[in-house]
């Protein structure tokens, strides 16, 4: 892993085994700090990234995701106590995405798990909790160890990263099931490549030494010229999970580890993942509160929102009626949907207002040029993802 | 389990036959409920029991006096007829002094040697603190109250803590608020001149607590304990016939007597779960009992780590209970004597009672200096009994047990105890030799149990006698943990019924009546 050049205190941000690379190609200077990284949130327009994404093969660096190796007899018993999915289900070299909880069925975090052996896995999650994690392992017979700095990551997204890996010499890419995990390795790099993403598109995150990180970048480039491939930052990769319908910590809902006021915590089940939630597999954190809150029904949940006109509802409240007087809900995300040609929001909304097809006002404001507007806009509550296409399943993926 | 290994289904197991175990299972019988009393040793009693530590002498082993019992609860299950007798009542403390005059501090009165401004303080402070302790003791015999509920129960029960508080009027009042999380150390002295006077009136605020005189709360702790004697009414401090096994006995008698079944050397290895409910038990042997309502009188850890297991509870909880301070501080020591010890300057009456070493409220707090850092007291504090004189059948003829609670033994020994024993123990016997010369060369036989003897041999976690410290942060709703702070747990079915709940430890039986209170506002028609 690079060393900090100068002392933590006196450059806190560590820079990742694929930082001079990105360095090099940031036109505009911006980059965002990430769990104690600096990483880049716009490399040249947050546009032309987005564009890639959905055209072209895409490289975003996601080495600070927090990483986790879980091994020991006890393992499979330690995370189906965990989280709420039932990892029992979970083959060998498969990615399972899943959520876990506190004792009150609230949301700590949500990530993925890898398993890469018997009893060998990896949670990738987007903060540290390796508090919340080790006094889950109480009674268990496992092993926790964070890896963060021993694995660097790279995310190969996009409709013809098929294509570039291919054309890199990774023949058998074309074989990997969404959320499979396989073994390549590039000259003397060893690769491990899952079909997993955070885009909703085509798309492979790969894992790998930090030595080999440059190198591995390097080929990646050289291979994907003629496919349009670009390195993106943050802001595009942003705009695409909103089109997946995917959630961002922090963003659509704090985990309840650092929520301060009541009533600010959020269950899988109002955050619309009750999909992910198995009561039949056992006993896991938050099972019982989950479980009365089944049978009462949610008091919210998260939405996706068609909203009228083409200005984003960032931050809107939610009304009732036009008029704004029954407030129910806020806005969490919200973008102008690029593919979709659509002005999309995911927002929490209360019962009963939350039913797919529903109506409700958004308050918008707008500033034009320092003059601020306020416009109340119909919005319409809508399936999620807003932007699925085929090629994100299909194996193998069609030639582009 | 398939149903061809099924017992006979019972309503209530009750996990541990000490005399928690065995007051909730009288209960629960005398309630109607079909109740099956497990104990894992050979005998009744958990740490309340009596046995040979040397050929021919018996002992308590754990706790050797009973002053915490409430009166209505042994009169409820008519111990009497049951077995039980005493051996001595209303027995009277008297401080020992090195080098001074004994002072006896009767259930009734100070006595001779204090100063006259000592002796009316004493009488005033007495009288406060009994007046304070009444108002208190009526929380003991209910659920403690959940805190942020909805439930008009919850409500009641603080309002009506909040009445008995207020209705001791407005300088009463005023008085238990402002000395109510102050350390006992600063309230004595603000009370006496005398060391003596305040070291003993210190060490019942101390005793069996991870505590030491200047440690914050320990008012509390006093206030606690004088609660739970005011509770136990007239009779006070006494010594059952036979020791505290006879107690123990004679309830196992009124359980039996009700209709539960006792069943010995039958230690539980997990409770089992079924569909996310306590189903029964499985016996070490491997032999599995089915019931509808399982109680543990098992200390807090031991019922949720050991028997129950973390994958059938929630992380936070387990966190909690994982960090429950109960690593005992308290050594016991038995010493079989070939004659009757004399103290210096101690009366015969006085040496059938309660003898305390704590000189002073510095040498409590010097003994408790060493603790705090993994180290025994190098100048123990005691509480001692002789009891073979007022029960000489625990002995061969002639011939005298003591046994003493000796303090501070920290469970987690830095050198170890297979290491420290020894030192420990010759530590508490200069002490004793100081104030009875010539007690070495009367002793015959010694055994000392450290706390981590106390774990073993009474299966409970530290080897803390009551099951978790008494602390501000360990009383009422939150003792043992917030969620199973009222007898019921985060598992349906399952319940706690020992000293780690409320209202908490020494020989009380308290905790074991309003448990089987709660189980038997339960539904049992349903499995």
């Amino acid at each position: 892993m690079t060393q900090p050049a100068a002392p933590h205190f006196i450059k806190p941000l560590l820079e990742t085994p694929f930082h001079g690379r990105a360095r090099a190609l940031s036109q505009v200077d911006s980059y965002v700090a990430w769990a104690g990284y600096t990483t880049v949130d716009v490399f040249t327009t947050m546009e032309q990234e987005y564009f890639a994404i959905r055209n072209a093969t895409t490289l975003y660096d996601l080495t600070p995701m927090v990483k986790y190796r879980v091994t020991g007899p006890d393992a499979l018993p330690y995370l189906n106590r965990l989280v709420t999915r039932d990892i029992a289900k979970l083959k060998p070299d498969r990615v399972a995405y899943c959520v876990w909880c506190n004792d009150a069925g609230h949301l700590i975090d949500d990530g993925t798990i890898f398993r890469l052996g018997e009893s060998d896995y990896r949670i990738c999650t987007g903060e540290r909790q390796i508090d919340w994690l080790l006094d889950s392992s109480i009674g268990f017979d496992v092993e926790i160890v964070e890896v963060t700095e021993r694995i660097a990551a790279l995310a190969v997204q996009g409709p013809t990263s098929c294509a570039v890996l291919k054309t890199l010499g990774l023949a058998a890419i074309d074989r990997l099931k969404p959320f499979e995990i396989g073994y390549f390795t590039l000259g003397a790099h060893a690769l491990t490549i899952s079909r997993t993403g955070f885009t909703g598109d085509l798309g492979y995150e790969l894992w790998m030494n930090p030595e080999s990180a440059e190198a591995v970048w390097d080929a990646l480039m050289a291979a994907g010229r003629s496919r349009g491939i670009r390195a993106i930052g943050s802001q595009a990769l942003n705009v695409a999970r909103i089109e997946a319908g995917f959630l961002l910590p922090n963003v659509d809902f704090v985990s309840a580890e650092h929520t301060l006021r009541t009533g600010r915590d959020r269950s899988p089940l109002e955050l619309g993942l009750g999909w992910l939630v198995d009561f039949n597999k056992g006993h896991f954190t938050g099972r019982r509160a989950l479980k009365a809150e089944q049978i009462r029904g949610p008091r919210r949940l998260l939405v996706g929102l068609d909203v009228a006109g083409n200005k984003p509802a960032h931050n809107a409240l939610l009304y009732a009626d036009d008029g704004g007087k029954r407030e129910i809900g806020a806005v969490t995300s919200a973008i102008w949907s690029p593919t979709c040609k659509r002005n999309i929001a995911l927002a929490m909304v209360d019962a009963p207002h939350f039913q797919i097809g529903s109506t409700v006002w958004a308050e918008i404001y707008l500033n034009r040029e320092l003059v601020w507007e306020r416009r109340m806009s119909r919005a319409q509550i809508v399936e999620r993802p807003f932007f699925a296409p085929e090629r994100r399943r299909a194996t193998p993926p069609a030639e582009f | 389990m398939t149903a061809a290994q099924n017992e006979q289904l019972s309503d209530c197991i009750v996990i541990g036959g000490g005399h928690n175990g065995l007051v909730c299972a009288a209960t629960l019988a005398r309630g109607g409920r079909k109740v099956l009393v497990l104990e894992a040793a050979k005998q009744l009693g958990g740490a309340a029991l009596t046995r040979e530590f040397a050929p021919g002498f018996r002992v308590s082993a754990g706790a050797h006096l009973l002053h915490l019992m409430p009166a209505d609860l042994l009169r409820e299950l008519d111990l009497g007829a049951h077995g039980l007798e005493w051996a001595a009542t209303d027995m009277a403390s008297t401080a020992l002094v090195e080098g001074g005059s004994p002072l006896v501090l009767g259930a009734h009165g100070a006595g001779q040697g204090l100063s006259a401004a000592d002796a009316q303080a004493y009488a005033a402070y007495s009288a406060r603190m009994r007046r304070f302790a009444a108002a208190v003791a009526p929380i003991f015999s209910r659920p403690a109250p959940r805190l942020g509920t909805d439930d008009w129960a919850d409500r009641l029960a603080l309002l009506r803590m909040g009445w008995q508080i207020r209705r001791l009027g407005r300088r009463d009042m005023r008085e238990l608020l402002r000395i109510g999380g102050m350390n006992v150390y600063d309230l004595l002295e603000e009370n006496f001149e005398s060391a003596a006077l305040k070291g003993a009136l210190g060490f019942d605020a101390v005793l069996g607590a991870n505590f030491g005189p200047r440690s914050p709360g320990t008012v509390l702790t006093l206030l606690y304990r004088l609660a739970a004697e005011s509770a136990a009414g007239a009779r006070a401090m006494s010594q059952p016939k036979g020791g505290m096994g006879a107690l123990c006995d004679a309830l196992g008698k009124a359980a039996v007597a009700a209709g539960a079944s006792i069943r010995t050397g039958a230690p539980v290895a997990g409770v089992w779960v079924e569909g996310d409910r306590a189903a029964g038990v499985v016996l070490e042997s491997g032999e599995t009992l089915r019931a509808h309502a399982v109680i543990s009188s098992a200390d807090p850890k031991t019922t949720f780590l050991k028997l129950l297991g973390a994958r059938h509870l929630d992380t936070g909880f387990v966190r909690r209970v994982n960090h429950i301070r109960c690593r005992g501080l308290a050594a016991k020591l038995h010493l079989a004597l070939n004659r009757a010890p004399s103290f210096s300057g101690v009366s015969d009456s006085s040496l059938r009672g309660r003898l305390l070493i704590a000189p002073s409220l510095n040498h409590i707090e010097h003994a408790y200096n060493h603790a705090k850092y993994g180290e025994y007291s190098s100048a123990p504090i005691m509480e001692i009994t002789i009891p073979t004189l007022n029960d000489p059948a625990l002995a061969p003829s002639g011939r005298h047990v003591l046994s003493a609670v000796v303090q501070y033994a920290p469970y987690a020994l830095k050198e170890g105890w297979a290491a420290g024993r020894q030192g420990f123990m010759e530590a508490a016997l200069d002490s004793l030799e100081r104030l009875a010369p010539g007690l070495r060369g009367c002793v015959v036989a010694a055994e000392l149990l450290t706390p981590a003897d106390i774990e073993q041999q009474f299966r409970i976690s530290g080897g803390h006698w009551h099951h978790g410290d008494l602390a501000f942060d360990q009383f009422l709703m939150v003792r043992p943990v917030p969620g199973a702070a009222q007898y019921r747990t985060p598992v349906d079915g399952l319940y706690l019924c020992g000293a780690g709940c409320h209202p908490g430890g020494g020989v009380m039986g308290v905790a074991g009546r309003n448990a089987a209170r709660e189980v038997l506002k339960s539904d049992m028609t349903s499995p």
